[in-house]
């Protein structure tokens, strides 16, 4: 059970700025993804966190192979997924699928609920001959928790959290072996929310997914995930269980991040450790030498800004972090019961 | 803070004399709908909240719960139509506002009650630098020449805290970052000193670091001005950490009203309780999350008796039939449940 399903090794992705109209001059490069490593084991879920900017959407295209890499390898199984063509691209685009974070634009409008979830039979049509589609697709209606009967139904006559339950039906169509998450609830209303979460997971149970759980809100990634990666401006920064993050983080970024959120708890008000960061995320055309959180870190020294801290286990601590003062600090973590 | 007169609350200053109340801004049993061509939307149905100097009121809410279109009809913005007020009032130092002649109304916005946005970058004119739409403020409404409401904006815009407040100034909308533009919506509205301000979803947009950096920044310029805060949001750990008290809202009704501390401890409506139930807790990771089943209702057409009734665990044969009226229960919280008293009573 605890073998690598989707290896990523030093994975960059670099898009290019341009200047002039008829001679397009490259003038710089958007650092998105600069470095990054992981492994999702099967059946496990990843959680991917981190804020506005720092690469995770752009992380998860390359994984569903949207983009190529500019450098580094994406393996699915043993095999580089980037240097896949023809019908074995296709027989592993069956295998990674994808959840996307707005549902209400990534549904066509003018297409029934029936040709949404069917649309990915057509593209693969081993998996449902075609006799069998519209039966198909009422098994997974009624797998997500919406009414077979609806299969006619368009878009606009769901609300948002059915609307996910149909991007999810549809992500479920191909019985693919990992789903990638990319922010699934975070468009939602809270007790919506909570009923999409709880579907992943019974989903998750029941056909052993392994999921990468990409999204900004902590506690969501928290309850959902098995190990956290968080990152900042393009490299992961700190990586480990979902314990380790949460309760021993030794990075001062996710230490920050961690403190910044608001505990639904009126009584822990005014005994919480708040560390709040100044500043905003440089910008990613140009990022900070060496540590590229130093430019807002507290415990910032020469060496960072000499020396990239590399993601590695460091002394004391049980999990690897990319800073060169990894420390244990206790956070009051978020939603303590 | 403590005694919140649920239906006394409309009797002084109702005969719309102008005497004060006591209260800086009250809504009273406000009702809004709108009129569509496929039906109407009741969309507020008799909302009664206020503010003090000095206080956080947070109105708690998902989307469709009527949260911002009371803010709306606060500072006349509605868009009317297709919005009707059909029957309240909104109270400013006792003074009904929804009856004044819109030059009155035009002079308490911006000076008595102000607004912030969710969305800065559509909340800000692009086309006009951010100075400039703060020193406008200063030039049309207090008269000042050019030079001085520029001096006046640099110093609004260093109050919020924006490094390098006076390069600033003739930056455009676009060249700020989101938790700055949210800093330079602040500034504009608190540039005519106002004594309430509402925000609505004011850190939605932005990430949990800038977020906690704008709520801060909220807190302190609160304090200084004691100005009463309307706050509107969905964020239950945002609520808990600033408000002092809370007003819980469900299909453009107020479901529950209470003090921050009550509210989180035992709440006493079961719309409430599902809503804190459903927050991720680390105690109990794996097992599945309590939700509340079903979805909110279509405002068109809105249930009969309770309006939460066909979602609610705890719905007896009232809940069918009887609208809850919101009743005082104990000291300073009401609830619009039939069954308040045993649900704050039972452990």
């Amino acid at each position: 059970m605890t073998e690598n399903i989707i290896e990523v090794r030093d994975l960059v992705k670099h898009y290019p700025v341009t200047q002039g109209i008829v001679f397009k001059k490259t003038v710089g490069q958007v650092k998105a993804v600069d470095g990054v490593s992981f492994e999702l084991k099967t059946g496990e879920t990843l959680g991917v966190v981190g804020e506005s900017g720092c690469g995770k959407s752009t992380l998860a295209r390359v994984l569903m192979n949207l983009e190529k890499p500019t450098g580094g390898s994406v393996h699915y199984k043993g095999q580089d997924i980037s240097k896949l063509s023809g019908g074995a691209l296709r027989r592993l685009r069956r295998q990674i699928q994808l959840v996307m974070q707005d549902p209400y634009t990534s549904l066509n409008p003018r297409m029934t609920v029936g040709d949404l979830i069917g649309e990915p039979f057509e593209i693969h049509s081993e998996v449902a001959p075609k006799g069998s589609r519209r039966g198909k697709v009422k098994e997974l209606l009624d797998l997500v928790g919406l009414n077979p009967e609806h299969i006619n139904r368009y878009p606009h006559q769901f609300s948002g959290g059915q609307r996910q339950r149909i991007g999810i039906a549809r992500a479920l169509a191909l019985r693919p072996e990992v789903i990638v998450c990319d922010e699934p609830v975070s468009a939602l209303d809270v007790s919506i929310q909570a009923q999409v979460m709880n579907l992943l997971e019974k989903l998750q149970n029941e056909f052993g997914l392994s999921y990468v759980f990409i999204a900004h809100d902590l506690s969501v990634v928290r309850h959902l995930s098995d190990r956290v990666a968080v990152m900042y401006l393009g490299k992961m920064v700190e990586v480990g269980t979902e314990d380790e993050i949460y309760e021993r983080p030794t990075h001062p970024y996710t230490q920050a991040l961690l403190s910044a959120v608001p505990v639904p708890d009126p009584t822990l008000r005014d005994n919480k450790a708040i560390i709040r960061l100044t500043g905003d995320v440089p910008s990613p055309i140009s990022p900070p030498s060496g540590c590229r959180f130093r430019t807002r870190c507290w415990k910032a020294q020469d060496v960072c800004a000499q020396q990239v801290p590399l993601l590695e286990i460091r002394r004391g601590s049980d999990h690897p972090s990319a800073c060169h003062f990894a420390e244990k600090r206790a956070i009051v973590a978020t939603h303590q019961a | 803070m403590s005694d919140i007169l649920v239906s006394e609350q409309s009797a002084p200053g109702a005969d719309g004399s102008g005497r004060p109340s006591g209260r800086l801004l009250e809504v009273d049993d406000l009702r809004v709908e709108f009129r569509t061509r496929d039906g109407v939307a009741k969309v507020i149905n008799g909302v009664t909240y206020h503010v003090d100097a000095g206080e956080t009121l947070a109105v708690l809410g998902e989307s469709g719960s009527g949260k911002s279109v009371t803010a709306q009809t606060i500072m006349g913005i509605l868009d009317m139509p297709p919005g009707f007020v059909t029957g309240g009032q909104v109270r400013f130092h006792g003074r009904d506002m929804l009856t004044m002649s819109a030059e009155e109304r035009r002079r308490i916005r911006g000076e008595g009650i102000a607004m912030i946005f969710q969305d800065s970058l559509s909340a800000l004119n692009p086309v006009f630098t951010v100075g400039f739409q703060i020193a406008e403020q200063f030039r049309i409404r207090r008269g000042m020449g050019r030079a001085d409401a520029k001096k006046r904006a640099i110093e609004m815009l260093d109050q919020v805290k924006i490094p390098n407040a006076k390069g600033r100034f003739s930056n455009y909308p676009h060249q700020f970052s989101g938790g700055m533009r949210q800093r330079a919506m602040i500034a504009m509205s608190l540039a005519l000193d106002p004594e309430v301000l509402i925000a609505d979803e004011p850190t939605t947009a932005l990430d949990v670091t800038v977020q906690a950096q704008i709520m801060d920044l909220l807190g302190e310029l609160q304090r200084e001005r004691q100005m009463g805060m309307i706050l509107i949001t969905h964020d239950l750990g945002v609520v808990a950490d600033v408000a002092d008290r809370i007003a819980v809202m469900y299909a453009g009704r107020i479901v529950e009203e209470a003090d921050v501390y009550d509210l989180y401890a035992k709440p006493a409506h079961p719309y409430t309780l599902g809503l804190l139930d459903s927050i991720p807790r680390m105690d109990e990771k794996g097992q599945e999350l309590r939700t509340i089943k079903g979805l909110p209702p279509n405002l068109m057409n809105i249930p009969p008796g309770c309006p939460f009734n066909p979602r609610c665990p705890m719905a007896q044969p009232v809940c069918r039939e009887k609208v809850p009226p919101l009743l005082q229960i104990g000291s300073g919280r009401a609830s619009a449940c039939h069954f308040a008293e045993e649900l704050v009573n039972r452990d």
